[in-house]
């Protein structure tokens, strides 16, 4: 009951005039990105983060989290019309979405996936806003040792667990993880990295790292393949409304993608599309017609979709909780609450209980704002969609200046985001993850000071990790995360080898 | 059977190496005080730059035997894309000093839209000086980023 006094008071915050207005701000600019392919949530957080020296941080925070549902829903109607998905956690819908939409069912392809977005969105905030003082309760009771070896799980889980390549996510971390180090070390106040120079004294800004790997990567990858072809838009087919018949076949999938999504974004080991993989392959298996599946079946749009936006919201649950960001857009704003010298962990919930509870409460009028936005107002992102993209690519360069420049109109910093910017172009071309990078620099100097702290209580013992229990476990677990992969994969090479030679 | 090793592959492996061997001689050369002996400002870094060696050495070898598993050849390059768009970052870069962040757009915008196939660099220019514009106004008002002063930023 408590809890719902607490989160009365943060609709109280949240529907006030002002910050209403920013929740549909960040809704817009979401719904926005997440439609436009090449940009998304990270970039576009990353590019508002100046907003943090000018607006209260409830405000701020409640037009980042439009921003973050909002690219969710966004995302799949570029699934859908375009077969290009707009975020990676939509990649499952265009299999079932866009071979709707080319037998003419774009209409009941999006209904579906926006309808179930609000419902598992609405589901999965109600599951944060109920286990999250859960967490918090028992996020209290852990020392720095077990810190930082949940932070080895986080690490793990995004660098070794998703993408196609472990040591290619592994290296793209310990990169990420030498970038955190550049600037002035906050326990000694030594100079790290810096070469020198006092620009880097700071530290590299995120801002500046965000834009260069996301902009300017994505549109330098875009130009070096430039003849490689153009998509085709669908056009906008069939009847927003579902049919009796859609609707029957799709409320199932959207409770199980919540139930899903919620779990699997909530837990470290983030990210969202392992949930709407997961979503896919349940809602086949139990699809009455099975055979549908991949000639646009309503149900392999349903699930995933409510999967991918279930998981949104559990994304948020490690990051408010226990300050340990699982997406690049959570680790982004990760970054903003320490822009306002908030700490972001167990002890947010007490010491800033008014600004969490009023971005969770926005959660909720961000879900039913993005209903309204992206069923009737369809027509506006189908339009969206069609901006050229000479002028879509020219656009966003002139937006990544702005991110760069701004901070401190300094060349060095446009300079900076040019590297950065090639860099990112080459792990693009030859398959290196983004993500392991922006959360190793952004948790990195986080696990440090935990590292620091426990090592620093055990004397000097390293062992301390291991002969707490609860630590002991965490790093058991990101072991397993390495090592049980490569395992597997052995095990069923040994199995179809015993199978082929009888 | 053992491929070729790819060029291009084998050449980002080098940097991210170079780029560990930085970082190496970096840690290096932080001082560190007695009293932090311990658990000093190195630990950390020594993590860092070590894992990211072994993990660059690997990707070397990966490369040296015949390409990173699962990354397909490489489609050659667009240079005259890459080019075009090249040019308008570097453009962007001088002008933003000189003349001022509305006209740096213009130069970038039009450049890149070339790089993308638009044959009208006029009408580019265009509306790369509204999306300039727009920008500006948008941010240097609303959010309070200055993007420095230029000869049209002063009229506005």
């Amino acid at each position: 009951m408590e809890t719902l006094a607490l989160l009365a008071g943060g609709f109280a915050t949240a529907l006030s005039a002002q910050n209403l207005l920013f929740a549909f701000a960040g809704c817009f600019l979401g719904t926005a990105v997440g439609v436009l392919p090449g940009i998304g949530p990270a970039l576009t957080v990353a590019l508002l983060l100046p907003i943090t020296f000018k607006v209260p941080a409830a405000s701020a925070f409640i037009l980042f989290a439009g921003v973050y549902y909002g690219a969710m829903y966004g995302g799949s109607t570029t699934s859908i019309l375009l077969n290009t998905p707009g975020e990676s956690a939509t990649i499952i819908t265009a299999l079932e979405g866009f071979q709707m939409a080319k037998r003419g069912r774009a209409g009941p392809a999006l209904a579906t996936a926006a309808i179930g977005s609000f419902v598992a969105g609405t589901i999965a905030t109600a599951a944060l806003t109920f286990f999250a003082p859960v967490v918090v309760e028992l996020a209290l009771k852990l020392g720095p040792a077990e810190y930082f070896s949940l932070m080895v799980i986080a690490f793990v889980a995004v660098s070794a667990v998703l993408g196609s390549s472990a040591v290619r996510g592994l290296t793209m971390l310990f990169l990420g993880l030498v970038f955190g180090i550049v600037g002035v070390d906050l326990q000694t106040g030594q100079p790290r990295f810096t070469f020198g120079l006092i620009e880097l004294l700071d530290g590299i800004e995120v801002t500046i790292v965000a834009v260069g790997l996301f902009a300017v990567a994505e549109t330098l990858h875009l130009a070096a393949r430039h003849r490689y072809g153009e998509d085709e838009l669908l056009p906008l087919s069939g009847s927003l409304w579902l049919t009796r018949e859609d609707f029957v076949r799709s409320w199932k999938p959207w409770l199980r993608g919540a139930l899903i999504g919620f779990p699997f974004g909530a837990i470290p080991a983030g990210g969202a599309e392992l949930p709407t993989f997961f979503s896919y392959y349940i809602e086949r298996k139990l699809a009455r017609r099975p055979e549908e599946f991949g000639r646009g079946a309503i149900e392999g749009v349903a699930g995933p979709e409510a999967a991918n936006n279930a998981s949104a919201a559990g994304v948020l649950m490690p990051m408010l909780t226990l300050g340990l960001p699982t997406s690049v857009t959570a680790a982004i704003m990760l970054s903003a609450f320490q822009s306002y010298g908030i700490q972001p962990g167990p002890l947010l919930f007490q010491t800033q209980g008014e600004l969490v509870w009023s971005m969770i409460a926005s959660l909720y009028i961000g879900n039913a704002m993005l209903l309204v936005l992206n069923l009737p107002l369809i027509g506006l992102w189908v339009r969206v969609l069609r901006i050229p993209r000479p002028q879509l690519y020219g656009g966003i360069l002139v937006f990544a200046t702005i991110g760069a420049y701004g901070v401190a109109n300094s060349v060095i910093d446009l300079a900076v985001m040019y590297a950065v910017g090639l860099v990112g172009m080459l792990m693009k071309r030859y398959d290196f993850p983004v993500a392991p990078v922006v959360i190793g620099m952004i948790l990195g100097p986080l696990a440090e000071q935990s590292f620091r702290q426990a090592m620093t209580i055990s004397q000097g013992d390293v062992t301390t990790f291991l002969t707490r229990p609860i630590s002991a476990a965490f790093l058991a677990i990101a072991a397993a995360l390495v090592l049980a992969p490569p395992v597997l994969r052995a095990y069923a090479a040994s199995r179809a080898r015993a199978r082929s030679s009888p | 059977m053992r491929a070729r090793p790819r060029r291009d592959e084998l050449a980002f492996a080098l940097l991210l190496v170079a780029l560990a061997l930085l970082s190496l001689w970096q840690t290096l050369s932080i001082p560190v005080s007695p009293i932090y002996a311990r658990v000093g400002p190195t630990a950390f870094p020594w993590i860092a730059s070590v894992g990211l060696l072994v993990f660059s050495l690997v990707l070397l070898r990966q490369a040296l035997g015949g390409g990173l598993p699962g990354v397909d050849r490489q489609k050659t390059v667009d240079w005259r894309s890459l080019g075009w768009v090249g040019a308008g970052l570097a453009a962007n870069a001088v002008l933003i000093t000189t003349l001022g962040f509305v006209f740096a757009a213009v130069a970038l915008f039009a450049c890149t839209a070339r790089g993308f196939g638009s044959q009208r660099p006029v009408r580019d220019a265009l509306i790369g000086l509204g999306v300039g514009l727009a920008a500006f106004l948008g941010f240097a008002r609303l959010l309070g980023v200055n993007i420095g002063a230029g000869a049209l930023e002063g009229l506005l």
